[in-house]
């Protein structure tokens, strides 16, 4: 078929990605125009949080878009250098996310204050962890790309930063801007 | 044996993908502005609008699938049309309060703010 075994293996896991969060996404805009009280609930979250964090992730799929360049011109030690930009930038949108989440149930908003706000920990929630665990595989990538091998890698952890990306552009909408 | 990086197509040089990520920020901008006009429509249209095309231009221009293999689409695509499958099957029950054998019982809480 042409394709190598690993971007392979990954457009799979990818292809199961998609329905895990297009059944919570799907699941979340049917339980949306069910329950009109959502968009009350909804107006507490902040749009401008929301709006940075799409910002850095978006910055972040640039660098790794760009790692996956260099690594195609054979420049690993650009790749590597290139990939902790993004590792980076998910660290920035995990501490962004913190404080918010702290804040949020500072104000009494927690996971079992309403559905609005289950859905809410649980979508954020499963997004970062493949923000996590993007940032720990592309700094094992990092190491290998460093030392110009196995630079194929670059690619396909790139594509798997791209989808959580891609998740994330969703989320953002639903969960900051539908109020 | 290492194997070998996408080189198989036309690629965009550095400027073009910081190009791309320009317009992707001018999107976001506008996905954060336009909803604030308070017209639901227009809402509706830049918010999850322009969403679909901030996702489309990701995963053509930064993931590539413009010059992947055609079946990595139709499989992405595949997987999206089982979700359609699934909302268009389970939503209308979900949206009716009840049914035959069944009703409703969840009352979301009316206040606005979280339990203190």
């Amino acid at each position: 078929m042409d394709v190598p075994t690993g971007r392979l293996a990954m457009w799979w896991v990818l292809a199961s990605e998609t329905v895990i969060f297009g059944g919570l996404l799907g699941s979340y805009v049917m339980m949306r125009l069910r329950h009109g009280a959502w968009a009350d609930q909804a107006a507490n979250t902040n749009t401008w949080t929301g709006a940075f964090n799409t910002l850095v992730l978006l910055t972040s799929s640039l660098s790794a878009v760009l790692a996956h360049q260099a690594a195609e011109r054979g420049d690993g030690l650009k790749a590597a250098r290139l990939l902790r930009c993004t590792i980076l930038g998910g660290g920035v949108f995990l501490m962004v996310k913190a404080f918010e989440w702290t804040h949020e149930i500072t104000e009494g908003f927690t996971i079992t204050s309403g559905l609005f706000w289950s859905f809410y920990y649980t979508a954020a929630g499963l997004h970062a962890a493949h923000v996590v665990a993007g940032m720990v595989i592309m700094f094992i990538v990092s190491l290998t790309a460093a030392r110009n091998e196995e630079l194929h890698r670059v690619e396909n952890v790139g594509i798997y930063w791209h989808f959580v990306d891609v998740v994330w552009i969703f989320l953002f909408p639903l969960l900051y801007i539908a109020k | 044996m290492a194997e070998r990086a996408h080189t198989d197509a036309p690629h965009h040089d550095e400027t073009s993908y910081v190009a791309i990520w320009g317009v992707l920020c001018a999107l976001l901008g506008v996905s954060v502005l336009g909803p604030m006009a308070g017209v639901r429509l227009l809402t509706l249209i830049t918010a999850f609008g322009i969403a679909i095309v901030k996702a489309y231009m990701v995963c053509r221009y930064f993931m590539h699938l413009n010059i992947e293999k055609k079946w990595v689409a139709y499989i992405l695509g595949f997987m999206l049309a089982i979700m359609l499958v699934f909302f268009g099957g389970v939503a209308p029950d979900v949206l009716r309060p009840e049914g035959l054998r069944w009703q409703k019982t969840y009352v979301e809480p009316a206040t606005a703010g979280g339990e203190r």
